[in-house]
């Protein structure tokens, strides 16, 4: 992003937050789904998921998905160049999964998010949340619980900064170099 | 052929033989030299040359140049590779004895002479082999060998293992008076090697040959030349203790002399980092401190002979992992550019390069040419010290693409080549 | 004498791994990276499809002109978890020698469209040689090339010191054995000089340390086992192969345990916490007796498994290379 600003600043993150988690304990008690595994998409989607993790009080510790490996851009662009290990601390068969992330655009995101998963166990189910939501979807993708709704320009760009203090940084991407700014945000590169 | 009646005018002659360094005409006529300066009277050229601002020296003699004739035709042929010869002022050529067949009797010693002469473009000699096969077992027929037009006698780059056999091949050439090439590598130590035993060959992982390959091969010649009487020359040392302990032996009175490969003088173990093939030689490219050393020697006189070492070869030599490839540079057209950086890094005087390749190995053929005074024969290189070209594919004439230099700027470079009076090479 | 400037054999114009040939001109970060990328890839296994779709649709070709089932093993498990599909070649050495030449071989699969070649051969420097003649866009692995290089190897060992030992910048390592002929040795003396450990010792009797070690590696000699590892954090032994003992570099198995083979009582000058590594098959008896091999402080096992791990990290890098170069001028959707 060439020139950003703050577009949310950590108090109305927190508050956000808060509200996620409300609206995330009351669509568990809806669909009767005790005790969920929750987990976030490296690296923005951790730093939520730890919050809302806390708030919840959910049992089973938090864990970690790193998606560089199921990219569907690594043949037009190569390896992520931070890839971390995904952490999943319990088996994932037959479990109710919370999966977090900061920003849903594309969809891609979760897509991939959505292969990992499959390729560690067969969950029963899998409720999206994200801290924000806005145009862009390129896949058949919506979340169950969000913090924000966007109204963007398509040139413009939102990005989670972190993880203390959690800012929400909105920017205009110059037009050619479009392509570059996504992989050299603080999350984890992808389009949304 | 009858050779015209040409004058050379306004050059830089330089003559080794007489110490002549300076701007003169030259008159050639019947193949031979006939004046110095003015014309002799009644003199009138058919041909003029003007040589303004160019070398005028005798012309070169490559004591090892393989023309890969007879038997690997597919790496070069004697007519591809005297056309390169005459392209680089090269008016003779020494061919060692490892073709295929091996020059080891008169019938190919003969062939490859006659094929020289019918090209016309370098006098072709070729060097007998004092091995019957180069096997170092049996002595060829040397004395028929001398006989068919072998100046030299030689084991290539094969030596032999056998200690008395050795000696008796080098007693049996002394009978003839006929000097005996030797590689100075010993052949177990050797065995198997393709790189200097050094730094670079332990950290590259390469099999090595270590400098004692060259000094045992070295001290056991020098202990059997001194025995025999024989006269040896060492065909392209490579290491500073081997010169040195030549250097002590001649000194002493010993028979001995030695020459070096161009490209020995310039290029060093360091430049196999890439694993470029072109620079797989043998004996291999050894230590800066070597390096040093032999141009040393090459400025003392030490080792008073030059030579391309030219050995072209076929792409194929050179497509394969570097300890698989062929050994061995195609060197004779970067022999003058080379000779001429010598002087311009301060080696030794351009009078003095000249003398490496022209007297200096004239006098280890006991052969009438590398010289330009009168009645000597006219073999002649004029060349242009100041000229700039880039070697490539397109430049070079030798059938032997395999040089490190393909690509580079060098500088000089002839513009005619006589050879017995005739002009065998011009460049427009 | 002629110095051009000389581009790296195995990166691309922007620093990245386009080729895995040597440790050499690589630099620390790059080999961080590869250790740091090679984590990433060890959760792989934990997963209950142990694969990722990374490398789908390319094309791996096992090349190799000398045997190793375990090194083309883990090389062939490491393609398949990334999806590829994978060709295992075993060429003898006889075969070639009618004829194909090694370049023949090459531009045959490359004609296939095979994507990445990874390359064993018995001469240093094949697949420096191999690169050259690569077509743009496929990769070449050395999986050891003579006496050279066998620089997977040597980032596996690294992978493995890392997890034991943290940081590199305070670590004495000791390499016992054949380092004369040895590629394992020479990448890891690279890989660990690069990666800052600064006292690094070779042991072996004179006959199987290549000349100037020291200079051309930095490391330190030494000839007598016991003193070489005193205080070493890490003791790596080295595989002797029987054809030593015929070409006049050792005199006999039992002598060369005798003096260089290691037993928990040699062991006991070495750090407490040492570990000892091998890059395996272990002689046991000539290199190392069992109890060491199988001992708590032995990790020799440990180093197979993350073998595939760093392999993995290592082909995906070279072929996201590949992937980056043919995509370069096309444009990212966002």
């Amino acid at each position: 992003m060439s020139k950003t600003e703050t577009w949310k600043d950590p108090e109305q993150i927190a508050e956000a937050v808060t509200q996620m988690a409300r609206d995330l304990r009351e669509l568990l008690e809806k669909r009767g789904l005790p005790n969920p595994l929750m987990i976030g998409i490296h690296t923005g989607g951790v730093w939520i998921a730890d919050r809302l993790h806390e708030q919840l009080g959910l049992e089973e510790p938090l864990g970690h998905l790193d998606i560089s490996f199921y990219r569907d851009d690594f043949t037009r662009i190569g390896l992520h160049p931070q890839v971390r290990p995904s952490y999943l601390p319990v088996g994932i068969d037959d479990r109710h999964l919370i999966l977090v992330d900061d920003v849903l655009q594309s969809g891609r995101t979760i897509r991939a998010a959505l292969n990992v998963l499959f390729d560690y166990g067969r969950p029963a189910s899998v409720i999206l949340a994200t801290l924000a939501e806005r145009s862009g979807r390129e896949l058949p993708i919506a979340p169950d619980v969000v913090g924000f709704h966007a109204k963007l320009e398509s040139n413009e760009q939102i990005k989670l900064s972190g993880p203390h203090p959690l800012i929400m940084l909105r920017g205009r991407i110059p037009k050619r170099s479009a392509t570059q700014a996504p992989q050299q945000s603080a999350d984890n590169g992808s389009r949304d | 052929m009858t050779a015209p009646q040409i004058s050379i005018l306004n050059g830089r002659l330089i003559d080794p033989a007489t110490g002549h360094d300076g701007v003169a005409d030259l008159h050639v006529a019947e193949g031979k030299v006939i004046a110095m300066g003015p014309p002799p009277a009644g003199f009138e050229p058919e041909l003029t040359l003007d040589a303004t601002d160019l070398v005028v020296c005798p012309g070169l003699v490559d004591l090892s140049v393989r023309c890969r004739e007879p038997g690997e035709e597919q790496k070069a042929t004697i007519a591809s590779e005297t056309r390169a010869a005459a392209a680089s002022g090269v008016t003779t050529l020494c061919c060692p004895p490892d073709t295929q067949p091996v020059i080891d009797t008169p019938a190919v010693a003969q062939l490859v002479r006659q094929i020289g002469e019918r090209h016309g473009l370098a006098h072709t000699l070729p060097i007998g082999a004092i091995t019957q096969g180069l096997k170092g077992l049996t002595i060829t027929e040397m004395a028929a060998l001398k006989e068919a037009g072998c100046p030299a006698l030689g084991q290539a780059d094969r030596p032999i293992r056998d200690t008395q056999v050795n000696r008796r091949a080098l007693e049996y050439a002394a009978t003839f008076g006929l000097p005996v090439f030797l590689p100075a590598l010993d052949p177990e130590l050797s065995e198997g090697g393709c790189a200097h035993e050094g730094v670079i060959s332990t950290r590259l992982g390469l099999p090595g040959i270590p400098e004692a390959a060259e000094t045992v091969a070295v001290a056991r010649n020098l202990a059997l030349a001194e025995q025999t009487g024989a006269h040896i020359h060492f065909r392209g040392l490579s290491t500073a203790r081997g010169v040195a302990m030549l250097a002590e032996a001649r000194r002493r009175g010993v028979r001995a002399s030695g020459d070096v490969s161009m490209h020995q003088l310039f290029f060093t173990e360091e430049d196999l980092k890439g694993f470029d093939a072109n620079y797989h030689l043998i004996p291999p490219l050894r230590t800066q401190a070597d390096r040093e050393a032999l141009r040393a020697a090459v400025a003392a006189g030490d080792l008073d002979v030059i030579c391309s070492d030219h050995q072209p070869h076929d792409p194929d030599a050179k497509l394969a992992p570097f300890p698989e490839t062929a050994p061995g540079i195609s060197a004779l057209e970067t022999l003058l550019p080379l000779a001429l950086r010598l002087v311009a890094e301060g080696v030794l005087d351009l009078s003095g390069v000249v003398a490496r390749l022209t007297l200096g190995p004239a006098r280890i053929l006991n052969l009438d040419v590398g010289r330009l005074s009168a009645n000597h024969p006219a073999d002649i290189c004029v060349f242009d010290p100041a000229a700039e070209w880039t070697l490539d594919e397109h430049s070079l004439i030798s059938q032997g693409h395999n040089t490190p230099l393909l690509g580079s700027r060098l500088k000089g470079r002839v513009r005619w080549t006589l050879l017995g009076g005739a002009v065998v090479f011009a460049r427009q | 004498m002629i110095q051009e400037s000389q581009e790296s054999p195995q990166l691309d114009a922007h620093g990245n791994l386009k080729h895995f040939l040597t440790i050499e001109g690589l630099s620390r970060e790059l080999l961080i990276e590869i250790l740091e990328k090679a984590e990433g890839f060890v959760s792989v296994a934990q997963q209950a499809v142990k694969k990722v779709p990374l490398c789908r649709g390319k094309v791996i070709a096992n090349l190799f002109f000398e045997n190793s089932t375990r090194t083309r093993t883990t090389f062939e498990l490491a393609a398949k978890r990334l999806s590829a599909d994978v060709l295992n070649l075993n060429i003898s050495t006889s075969a070639t020698a009618k004829g194909e030449t090694l370049l023949d071989t090459l531009r045959n699969l490359e004609a296939m469209h095979v994507d990445m070649f990874v390359v064993r051969h018995a001469s240093s420097g094949t697949t420096h040689f191999m690169a050259r003649h690569a077509h743009p866009h496929s990769s070449i692995v050395n999986a050891g090339d003579g006496g050279h290089s066998h620089p997977t190897q040597a980032m596996l060992d690294m992978f493995t010191i890392r997890r034991h030992k943290g940081d590199f910048s305070r670590l004495s390592v000791a390499i016992v054995g054949d380092i004369m002929h040895s590629r394992v040795a020479r990448s890891q003396m690279l890989a660990l000089k690069t990666l800052g450990v600064p006292d690094v010792r070779v042991i072996a009797p004179r006959t199987l340390l290549p000349t100037h070690v020291e200079e051309a590696f930095g490391v330190s000699a030494h000839h007598d086992l016991r003193e070489g590892i005193r205080d070493a954090d890490v003791v790596i032994m080295l595989r002797i192969q029987r054809e030593r003992m015929n070409s006049a570099l050792l005199p006999s198995e039992h002598e060369y345990f005798h003096l260089f083979g290691l037993t928990e009582k040699r062991l006991a000058t070495a750090k407490p916490d040492v570990t000892v590594m091998h890059p395996g098959p272990i002689n046991r008896g000539v290199e190392m007796d069992s109890q060491v091999a199988d001992g708590e402080r032995s990790v020799i096992l440990e180093q197979v498994s993350n073998g595939i791990a760093v392999r993995m990290a290592v082909m995906s890098m070279c072929i996201g290379t590949q992937n980056s170069r043919a995509q370069a001028a096309g444009e990212d959707h966002v």
